[in-house]
């Protein structure tokens, strides 16, 4: 059931794919191909396939439970997060936070998960910042 | 003669401590990354390239220190195989067989040390064959044109599935799905964007590091979330090694298996769509044929664990032959480190070789560099790399993305490209679920501007004759191969598969 699903959406995608394509907006000076001949074979490749995948779909995946996806959508939402907070908190507070909820999740402890946090992320600043000088988010501390 | 001299001269460019320091790094790094389960040559490689690339390294180095983690990779791959009977990688997924029987009985030193002189083997021909038969190949790349050029990238897609692939439509389906990501941005030769849906962000298109870390990496660190797994894989587990050097009776009743799968696993590499993982698989299966005739491979036969080691390592540098000389990888890693010449601005493929000749032959004297270090770390010093196996993933895992982070964040310093990492890394993790290829999508998101030139160009060429493209013997027998390759596994494929995928293994989709 999951391959068909995935087929079904990967014929949708490539069905949207040739509707973006058609809307390229062709310039006065082309070359005898233009933008949009590429991208259209794309979308037969793609849109073929993927009906050859719900024809004709594979064994069922081991899907996790809904707890175990709601651990992953978590952590999704956690590093988005420390995308956004990075320039804001600066690299070390931000990568800490960060890391600490990655090894609490994985199954550390506590503790074990703020050492981790805070080793990471000094680790890092140490090894790439002051020794091999590359530039990381500044917080308003200036780390 | 001539290939002897710039071979001098590769190793005048690789001798300075810079490249002797970064060698050694990479090697260290790569076995560690190599006997690590989770972590395999081409995940390893596709953290540091935003490292190498933000940190300022030049082409050459940069090369060095990445080849140089590859190499060492398939020599780690080996120690939790013969130790814990979980491959480290997917081309250590043969050792096993042989490798932790052995182990059990005790020898698992004797296995180590053997298939450390394996490796050793096995890598230093493929390096020799890479230096006969790249030269070879560029000449008859030296032919091609804008039309040959682009039946070979088809070649390259049509094959990369591989004959172990089960599921060409998936193959077929990463490889569109790539192609497309790359066709996002500024149409390079009229100057229209094409579906940048008025984000600014993409007119410059989707940089490919981006989509690599993403699908790679971060995509690993979500299957561990997936599975809770957090311990360490030595746990409960002892370790017991002894004595580190395999009896030169062992040695001498294995050479004959190192050589013959030396020569095996090179060609598997240099074929397109094989790769290493491949390679070990051939070199098993043919040594189980040729030489077992009392039935002991699989109870701890040292030539069962010599011949994979062999012809992995043999593979890797054969898998360097058709990146190098024709700027089309045939396997996930040599993909990965095609993105960094591209990321470095540098044109892989036969004008390589005469436009920048310190590139390729410092970046081969580097090679038989790091081979000679590989062999003195990982037969003394295996002991070292036994103790990485007692680090719980739930600590390396929150390093491992972080590091991905650092790294794409050092290369553009924007917060855009960090949510469109994790939008690759959510994507990897599905996509390994439904077993879907990942290295054609990577291939795609490196290779599609490329085509869609040639394809372009040969057809401008011939004001507009698309039948241009099929028009030479050239390209034609190219056409051949490729829907060789590509029909062929639909009759073998599901064979070769099940004797590759013995036990089932989440880092199928990470072929290599």
């Amino acid at each position: 059931m999951s391959d068909r699903i995935f087929g079904v959406v990967g014929i949708l995608i490539s069905i949207g794919y040739v509707f973006a394509a058609l809307a390229i907006e062709e310039s006065f000076l082309s070359d005898a191909v233009g933008p949009k001949a590429f991208p259209l074979i794309i979308a037969a490749i793609l849109g073929i396939s993927s009906l050859v995948i719900a024809l004709r779909p594979d064994a069922e995946p081991a899907w996790p439970s809904l707890a175990r996806l709601v651990e992953i959508a978590a952590a999704v939402v956690v590093l988005i997060l420390y995308a956004e907070m990075l320039p804001v908190a600066g690299f070390v507070i931000a990568t800490a936070f960060a890391a600490a909820y990655l090894a609490w999740r994985l199954g550390s402890s506590l503790l074990e998960a703020v050492l981790t946090g805070i080793g990471t992320s000094v680790g890092i600043y140490v090894i790439f910042h002051l020794v091999l000088g590359l530039s990381l988010a500044r917080g308003p501390f200036g780390f | 003669m001539e290939t002897l001299a710039n071979l001098g001269d590769g190793f005048a460019i690789a001798i300075t401590w810079q490249n002797l320091l970064l060698a050694l790094l990479g090697c260290f790094l790569g076995t560690i990354m190599g006997a690590l389960p989770g972590l395999g040559p081409s995940n390893g490689v596709a953290i540091l390239i935003p490292l190498a690339f933000t940190l300022g390294l030049g082409a050459t180095p940069s090369l060095i220190l990445l080849t140089s983690v590859y190499y060492g990779a398939m020599y780690g791959g080996r120690i939790s195989s013969i130790l814990l009977g979980i491959p480290g990688d997917e081309p250590a997924m043969m050792t096993v067989l042989d490798g932790h029987p052995m182990a059990k009985k005790g020898m698992a030193g004797e296995a180590l040390s053997l298939s450390g002189v394996a490796s050793f083997v096995g890598a230093f021909f493929a390096t020799w064959g890479l230096i006969l038969l790249a030269p070879q190949l560029v000449k008859i790349a030296l032919l091609f044109g804008p039309a040959e050029y682009f039946a070979l990238f088809a070649l390259a897609f049509m094959t990369l599935g591989g004959v172990s692939s089960t599921n060409q439509a998936k193959s077929a389906f990463a490889a569109a799905l790539g192609l497309g990501l790359a066709t996002i941005g500024v149409d390079t030769q009229t100057g229209v964007p094409r579906f940048t849906f008025g984000e600014v962000h993409l007119y410059d298109g989707l940089d490919f590091l981006v989509a690599i870390v993403g699908l790679f990496a971060l995509s690993e660190v979500f299957i561990f979330l997936e599975t809770r797994h957090g311990g360490a894989e030595a746990d409960g587990k002892k370790m017991v090694i002894g004595k580190l050097y395999p009896p030169m009776s062992m040695l001498k009743a294995c050479t004959p298996t190192m050589l013959r799968t030396s020569f095996l696993g090179f060609i598997a590499g240099v074929l397109p769509g094989a790769g290493a993982s491949l390679g070990s698989f051939i070199s098993y299966s043919m040594e189980k044929r040729l030489v077992d005739k009392k039935g002991t491979f699989g109870t701890g036969d040292p030539r069962g664990v010599a011949a994979p080691e062999a012809g992995n390592n043999a593979a890797a540098g054969g898998a360097l032959v058709p990146m190098l000389a024709l700027g089309v990888p045939g396997s996930g890693t040599t993909a990965v480190l095609l993105a960094v010449l591209l990321a470095l601005n540098i044109t892989p493929g036969p004008l390589l070789f005469t436009q920048n000749p310190d590139v390729v032959w410092g970046l081969i004297a580097a090679l038989f560099i790091a081979n000679f270090m590989l062999l003195a770390m990982n037969i003394p010093m295996v002991g070292l790399f036994t103790r990485v196996l007692m680090i719980p993933s739930r600590i390396l895992m929150p390093i491992v993305a972080m590091v991905s982070f650092v790294g794409i964040y050092g290369i553009s310093g924007s917060t855009f490209d960090l949510l469109v990492m994790i939008g690759f890394g959510v994507m990897g993790w599905l996509l390994r679920k439904f077993d879907v290829p990942l290295v054609p999508i990577i291939l795609g998101t490196l290779l599609g501007n490329a085509m869609e030139n040639n394809l372009r160009r040969a057809v401008t060429i011939d004001n507009g004759n698309w039948w241009t493209l099929v028009d030479s013997p050239l390209a034609l027998t190219l056409w051949a191969i490729a829907i060789i390759g590509f029909v062929l596994p639909l009759i073998v494929g599901a064979r070769v598969k099940a004797g590759m995928h013995a036990r089932r293994d989440d880092e199928g989709a990470i072929s290599d």
